[in-house]
């Protein structure tokens, strides 16, 4: 569509194009510059600053704060996988009895921020003397609202699937449990799979919330080396470190759901439409789809 | 049920000033991201390949960076590189950075929903870009849009509760308090989930109306 | 599309880049001096023991406290501290503990029969210390936790095993702060959840908008240094070893405006375990264990040392 915006330039508009070119590399260049001269005149970079990098033990804190990100990411990952599937079942539901009630839940733990969720896996259980982990208070809290975008994936992938076919395999006799388990689901699946692998991008991001609740995790890591006074509070370093992890592994699942979604438009395996991947592919199509923290 | 009114009225101020942060956060911020965020998507389909480019980045970017560590890098790092802010300003460069990433997007998939036909047509009666863009396409995309759009912001809204870790006193801050209070944390947090489906509900419910009235229009 | 796939290298690359930068320096030097550091970094990182005997008592005659139970069951013991408090709970680059409140807590373990090895220790942020406690997160707490009436009905303590008092800690160049009375207008951090920030909200020291909280004190420091915020304020013995990581830099004001009684947390209702860990201060107290402690840990930044004597309830 963009390339039809626009008729192939003239001299005029070449002579525009190409100011407004020099124009923004000059604008790149200088806060490129800006920040490097930040960076350097106030010595980011120093011996004493980059020391602390250097130690094995250090090193080891990232890692560890990593590994304590994806445990908690894979874990709500597993939850909300199976949270998103029964109550999309739940909402897809002949009887109203379990319909509506699981509609209010997935609209009601959409609707609260999820910091306020994880709170109260945080703060009420110890209030009547629960123990309760604050890793588990992270996943709990991440599960809830993750699941419930799940489910509404889910739910649009079924429904994504032409009526057409359940229609068809009605009218030979197959049951309400065969016609979703061997007619809709298998194409669902394909049709939404760019979808969760997009929301799986959306809860890795805000497993960093756990830095709030004082679980160790990635950034919670960088805080500690960052916060350590004898280093002169390296925070710079510590995180564009982990800012180009986050960056990486996200990038990477978001190309990978991307490169699936192409995929499934050229598969003729299924008859359903994608599900869209996230708020900006919804524009396209009415779809769900979470922005995360 | 009296403990649980009581945990509102006691500390109504804590309450009222919590919220209020949370409002004047939420206000400055959409207004920040939409114009940030319009500004990149014209970027993202501009005509000049290296403003593209910058978009591009600048969505790729930001949209895979936690908004948690956006926080962190203002509050924390800033200062080190003495470009740091006072703790509410920095809570909505954090927003805004973060939203208008996604706002960008979806303005800029908005704008793919118009038919090729029309702007090809406009540009046979011989509109430049901006009349293309300005009287043709971005008029027929408002529709498409406005519905994600208010998805984002909601999503916005809900996120202002990550500057409670960085002191700013806003409605996510409102649980620490109330535990040195020493008071009921059930409650607290149920009424903070109430002001914040009370905030919301309007959203959701002016996002379902455009998007009934403008679906079946399209 | 390909703009897509060479995001997706793009970002494959960044994480390798990432991954291979980790990897690379990972030279194994564990001691913190001899690597690339000058002399410039000596400004005392690197963990120090006090060298007290803290070896692990062979039979311990402790019953009836369910927290000894589980610690004898277990083997090990989960100690809560605080990690960025240099001298008194601070843990090195090296992952090291040391400190004060280290020692102290280790001196407790050594009591209980446990291994300086077998101890496990968890930070605990200021606001969650009596929850940890309570949900049994933690066997016992030692981290600047002063007794206070309104925390005694949550948790336990035996001791004090110090006493220290709230002071400021600010920019060497500002002469404008010279104790409580002058705040009023000033920007001043402390740690969530703290008894030091709680007595500035109730004493009105300074206007409630400019008070700033963090999780850690020394992330306060940190804003202080940036003149984000113009004082921190918690227990001397804590500020004086911001002080001494960054003398050229940093002061403490000197004027105590309180008195803190730093306790060991337990469970609430462990009368036992209480009694157990007051006979086991009061023993290091009179051996000179304590003192030996003091010397080597906060002696090293200049705070006075009085033993004092213990509120037994």
């Amino acid at each position: 569509m963009t390339d039809v915006l626009y008729d192939l330039p003239g001299p005029r508009a070449r002579a525009r194009n190409l100011v407004i070119a020099v124009l923004t590399t000059v604008g790149v260049v200088a806060v490129a510059a800006y920040v490097a001269y930040r960076l350097i005149a106030t010595d980011q970079f120093s011996e004493l600053r980059l020391t602390q990098f250097q130690y094995t033990a250090v090193q080891q804190e990232l890692l560890n704060g990593l590994l304590a990100t994806l445990k908690a990411a894979v874990i709500a990952t597993a939850l909300a996988l199976v949270f998103g599937a029964v109550f999309a079942a739940a909402r897809l539901s002949d009887h109203a009895l379990i319909r509506v009630p699981a509609t209010w839940v997935v609209e009601l733990f959409r609707a609260i921020p999820l910091l306020i969720l994880i709170f109260f896996f945080y703060y009420v259980p110890l209030q009547y003397k629960l123990h309760i982990d604050t890793l588990w208070a992270l996943v709990l809290g991440l599960t809830l609202y993750n699941g419930s975008v799940l489910a509404e994936i889910f739910r649009a992938g079924i429904l994504a699937v032409p009526r057409g076919q359940s229609e068809a395999a009605y009218a030979i006799g197959l049951r309400k449990t065969q016609v979703m388990v061997s007619v809709l689901l298998p194409q669902a699946v394909r049709a939404m799979l760019p979808a969760i692998v997009s929301q799986l991008v959306v809860l890795l991001k805000d497993t960093a919330l756990g830095f709030i609740i004082t679980y160790p995790e990635l950034l919670y890591a960088a805080k500690q080396i960052g916060s350590r006074g004898s280093f002169d509070f390296p925070y710079v370093v510590s995180y564009l470190i982990v800012a180009a992890i986050y960056i990486g592994i996200c990038s990477a699942l978001s190309a990978f759901a991307y490169w699936l979604q192409k995929r499934m438009s050229r598969s003729r395996r299924t008859a359903a439409r994608p599900v869209p991947i996230d708020q900006a592919a919804a524009a396209e199509a009415g779809g769900v789809g979470g922005v995360g923290a | 049920m009296n403990t649980f009114l009581h945990t509102l009225t006691d500390n109504g101020e804590l309450f009222w000033r919590g919220f209020k942060t949370t409002i004047e956060l939420f206000l400055i911020s959409a207004i920040g991201s939409l114009v940030l965020g319009t500004l990149l998507a014209a970027a993202r389909v501009s005509p000049v390949p290296i403003l593209r480019a910058v978009g591009m980045t600048y969505v790729q970017v930001l949209r895979n960076t936690p908004l948690t560590l956006i926080f962190a890098f203002l509050v924390f790092a800033g200062p080190k590189l003495d470009i740091g802010l006072e703790y509410f300003p920095s809570a909505c460069v954090a927003l805004i950075a973060y939203t208008s990433a996604f706002i960008c997007e979806v303005v800029r998939a908005g704008v793919n929903t118009v038919s090729p036909g029309q702007a090809e047509a406009a540009r046979a009666l011989g509109m430049t870009f901006p009349q293309v863009t300005g009287q043709i396409v971005l008029p027929q995309a408002f529709r498409s849009i406005v519905p994600p759009l208010m998805s984002v912001l909601i999503a916005m809204l809900k996120n202002t509760t990550i500057a409670a870790g960085f002191s700013v006193v806003e409605a996510g801050a409102i649980p620490q308090y109330m535990s040195e209070r020493g008071e009921n944390q059930f409650a607290t947090l149920i009424w903070i989930v109430i002001g914040f489906l009370l905030l919301i509900a309007p959203l959701v419910t002016l996002q379902r109306t455009l998007e009934r009235k403008w679906g079946v229009a399209r | 599309m390909r703009v897509q796939r060479l995001a997706a290298v793009a970002a494959i690359a960044t994480l390798g880049f990432g991954l291979a930068a980790c990897g690379k320096s990972g030279t194994p030097t564990a001691t913190p001096g001899n690597g690339a550091s000058s002399g410039a970094a000596g400004t005392g990182d690197q963990c120090v023991s006090s060298g007290a005997n803290l070896t692990p008592a062979g039979n311990v005659s402790l019953t009836g406290s369910p927290t000894y139970d589980k610690v004898k069951s277990g083997g090990k013991v989960v100690v809560g501290v605080k990690a960025d408090q240099p001298n008194l709970g601070y843990k090195d680059a090296s992952g090291n503990r040391c400190g004060f409140d280290i020692e102290i807590a280790q001196l407790v373990a050594a009591k209980l029969g446990v291994a300086k090895d077998k101890i496990e220790y968890k930070e605990i942020p200021s606001a969650n210390r009596e929850t940890a406690i309570k949900g049994g997160e933690i066997d016992y707490y030692v981290g600047t936790y002063s007794i206070t009436d309104k925390r005694k009905a949550d948790v336990a303590f035996a001791g004090p095993y110090f006493i220290a008092g709230q002071d400021l800690l600010v920019r060497k160049d500002d002469s404008s702060i010279t104790g409580p009375d002058s705040l009023k207008g000033k920007k001043v951090c402390s740690a969530s959840g703290s008894t030091p920030l709680q007595r500035v909200r109730d004493k009105k020291l300074t206007e409630d908008a400019n008070i700033s909280e963090f999780k850690t004190y020394s992330e306060c420091v940190s804003q202080l240094l940036d003149k984000r915020v113009d004082a921190v304020t918690t227990d001397d013995a804590i500020l004086k070893g911001y002080a001494a990581q960054n003398p050229s830099k940093l002061k403490v004001v000197g004027k105590p405006f309180s008195e803190e009684k730093y306790g060991i947390g337990l469970a609430h209702d462990d009368k036992a375990l209480r009694d157990f860990v007051n006979d086991a201060l009061a023993a290091a107290e009179k051996d000179g264990v304590w003192q030996k402690i003091y010397d080597g840990t906060l002696g090293k930044s200049g705070s006075s040392a009085t033993v004092p004597p213990l509120e037994r309830y």
